[in-house]
């Protein structure tokens, strides 16, 4: 095989202009989807990152039938404190949580005494919530968190809301909310901080202490709306949802259904679309790569069988078997692969690392001066240079036939 | 009918051969009847006009091509009932081929181009083959230039390279088609002398068509052939 390929790197070097356009070609092809890869895969890793860890957690148990309604954040679809506890009791066994946060989630309504709007509030245990989201506590761009990121009698408002009602932490507000019963309570709170909105459900939610929204519900009983749930990865997510599921599922409704439901983030942030858009987009830009390393190096396989038709008449002749001449051509269509795709690793390292000397900002929704940090895994490097390899001998293959089952008279014939 | 049987002193023994191409509906008869035998270590010229069938039997005869009918038996094996894939291994086995055009391979230095049948015919050692491609650019008068490429080689060198190439599997049978029609002549006699040279030195037998009288010559054995039919069979004496 050495010395195969050996000649056919000195083929290859014969017509070099050509080797060097068809190998950049490769390498554009190679470079364009590696730091496609790369930069996609930072943004996703980003805005995904913002999501799981400070609003939704990486999955999170409901209720059966919440999720559906959660845009009204219905009381009725409440998790009872059985079902807590047998919520409490599988995350507490799984080896891939890190910690929860039981939140209960309700509207209310936000008066600074001149004005008054809605608001969408969660009640948390800032302990919990803090462990389960820890981005939530950078989230704070005015106030302070230093004694903890929530204390009882106080509220964080989301931005939008502090802006348009010009409050500021220590500015005193008041909170009226509706009970299950239909009856009405309102309480006065103290504002600890400003919360800088982020993209995506609950992206501009209030918080206050779960007590204090019980109280303010009148709520007799210990129920929660939701569990946010932190894993020690985001890749354990299917595994662990699988888990809980079945840990929760011998808590049954009436009929028969399990009382509990397990969502991943991906089921509850339309971002998961756009995920899935950018991986689509991944896959075409892969089968540009295919296409561009298909159509250069057959062409530059076909003009090689062409060019060489009495040297390969030779070679036949003089009895070089017919399976080394498909070898000896294969082997040049594969180095061109191998070439452009060791170049274009090269180049596209160099540029990831370029990208994260130079960082690039961008604005997302609004979410203002991200930084994308780019990264090249050796798992994505071997997956196209394996697609490039593969696909260059594909390419090869009908004119490293054609040049094997060449007649040699026909051949040396050839002017 | 002549009997094919096994003789160490012939290398070619043809019966009755015939080559018939068909164009279109025309069939159009390249060899007719030709019967002839070479013995081993002999230097034959294939001599006659354009079009007089030369370049078929020599290809048949260098398995290249097979024979409509008759029988050819090249070193004691029926060449004839040889697929494409045993042809090919008989020929790297045995056979040497020596083009009137050269036919190195440009991206190849003279020593590689003597070596690429030891590579990737035969596949022998590498201290073998550097041995044997040593031996044979002394034998050919070309050490000096083993480092060139076919480019900037002159015409006469080019062909040594080619006879030596065509020596280095310990060919049996060296077949050469028109293999000084690209020379002058003292280039010509040159070649040709040191192809006698070779045959003297390692006993192999060489074969060659042409149609150039004064080379005609200074083979021993000639056949001619008008016409696709072997019209003359002479063997000659040289001092």
């Amino acid at each position: 095989m050495a010395k195969v390929l050996w000649l056919a790197a000195r083929n290859l070097a014969r017509y070099w202009r050509r080797t060097l356009l068809t190998s950049g070609l490769i390498i554009l092809g190679v470079v364009a989807v590696l730091l496609f890869i790369a930069v996609s895969g930072s943004f996703k890793g980003l805005i995904v990152g913002q999501i799981t860890d400070s609003m939704l957690g990486h999955l999170q148990l409901h209720r059966r039938g919440y999720v559906a309604s959660i845009d009204n954040l219905p009381l009725n679809l409440n998790m009872k404190p059985q079902a807590v506890a047998a919520a409490d009791k599988a995350l507490g066994a799984d080896p891939a949580v890190v910690a929860w946060s039981p939140r209960l989630k309700f509207g209310a309504m936000f008066s600074n005494f001149t004005e008054t709007t809605s608001i969408r509030l969660n009640g948390v245990l800032p302990e919990r919530e803090a462990a389960a989201m820890p981005m939530l506590a950078r989230r704070v761009v005015q106030g302070s968190v230093a004694s903890g990121l929530l204390e009882r009698g106080k509220v964080l408002v989301p931005e939008i809301l502090a802006r348009g009602m010009k409050l500021k932490p220590g500015d005193t507000v008041v909170l009226v909310a509706t009970n299950l019963d239909g009856s009405v309570n309102g309480q006065t709170f103290v504002v600890q901080g400003v919360l800088g909105d982020v993209t995506g459900p609950g992206g501009r939610d209030g918080y206050v202490h779960l007590e204090d929204a019980r109280q303010l519900l009148r709520m007799t009983e210990a129920e929660v709306s939701e569990i946010a749930v932190r894993l020690k990865d985001l890749g354990l997510l299917p595994q662990a949802k699988a888990r809980l599921e079945e840990a929760v599922s011998g808590l049954r409704n009436p009929q028969g259904e399990s009382v509990l439901q397990v969502h991943g983030w991906d089921q509850l942030s339309p971002f998961a679309n756009i995920a899935r858009m950018i991986d689509l987009l991944d896959v075409f830009i892969r089968v540009m790569l295919v296409g561009i390393v298909l159509i250069a190096v057959m062409n530059v396989m076909i003009m090689a069988v062409y060019e060489r038709i009495r040297e390969i008449g030779m070679i036949a002749a003089i009895g070089t078997p017919p399976r080394r001449i498909l070898a000896l051509f294969l082997a040049e269509g594969a180095l061109l692969g191998l070439a452009g795709t060791l170049i274009g690793v090269v180049l596209s390292l160099a540029a990831v690392h370029a990208l994260n000397v130079w960082p690039v900002h961008f604005t997302f929704g609004r979410d203002q001066q991200l930084v994308l940090a780019p990264s090249l895994a050796a798992g994505d490097a071997l997956v196209v240079g394996a697609i490039v390899v593969v696909m260059a001998i594909l390419a090869s293959l009908q004119p490293a036939w054609k040049a094997a089952r060449m007649d040699p008279i026909t051949a040396l014939r050839h002017v | 009918m002549m009997n094919l049987g096994p003789d160490p002193a012939l290398v070619v023994r043809a019966q009755a051969l015939s080559k018939t191409y068909q164009a279109g509906a025309l069939a159009v008869p390249a060899l007719r009847e030709a019967s002839f035998t070479i013995e081993r270590g002999s230097l034959v010229a294939f001599v006659g006009p354009s079009g007089s069938g030369k370049s078929t039997l020599l290809n048949m005869v260098g398995c290249l091509d097979h024979p409509s009918s008759g029988k050819l038996e090249v070193l004691g094996t029926d060449v004839a009932s040889l697929d494409r894939r045993a042809a090919a291994d008989f020929r790297g086995a045995n056979l040497g081929f020596i083009f009137q055009d050269f036919n190195l391979i440009p991206v190849l230095s003279a020593a590689e181009n003597i070596e690429y049948p030891l590579l990737m015919v035969q596949n022998r050692p590498p201290a073998e083959r550097r041995a044997r491609v040593m031996e044979l650019l002394e034998a050919v008068g070309m050490r000096e230039q083993a480092g060139k490429r076919p480019d900037q080689l002159s015409g006469g060198q080019k062909q040594r390279v080619a006879v030596a190439r065509a020596l280095a599997s310990r060919a049996k049978l060296v077949l050469a088609d028109e293999p000084t029609a690209n020379l002058d002549h003292d280039t010509a006699y040159r070649i040709l002398g040191l192809m006698k040279k070779m045959r003297d030195e390692s006993g192999t037998t060489f074969v060659f068509s042409t149609h150039d009288p004064k080379i005609v010559n200074e083979a021993e054995v000639v056949l001619t052939l008008e016409d696709g039919r072997l019209v003359g069979n002479e063997a000659k004496r040289h001092g």
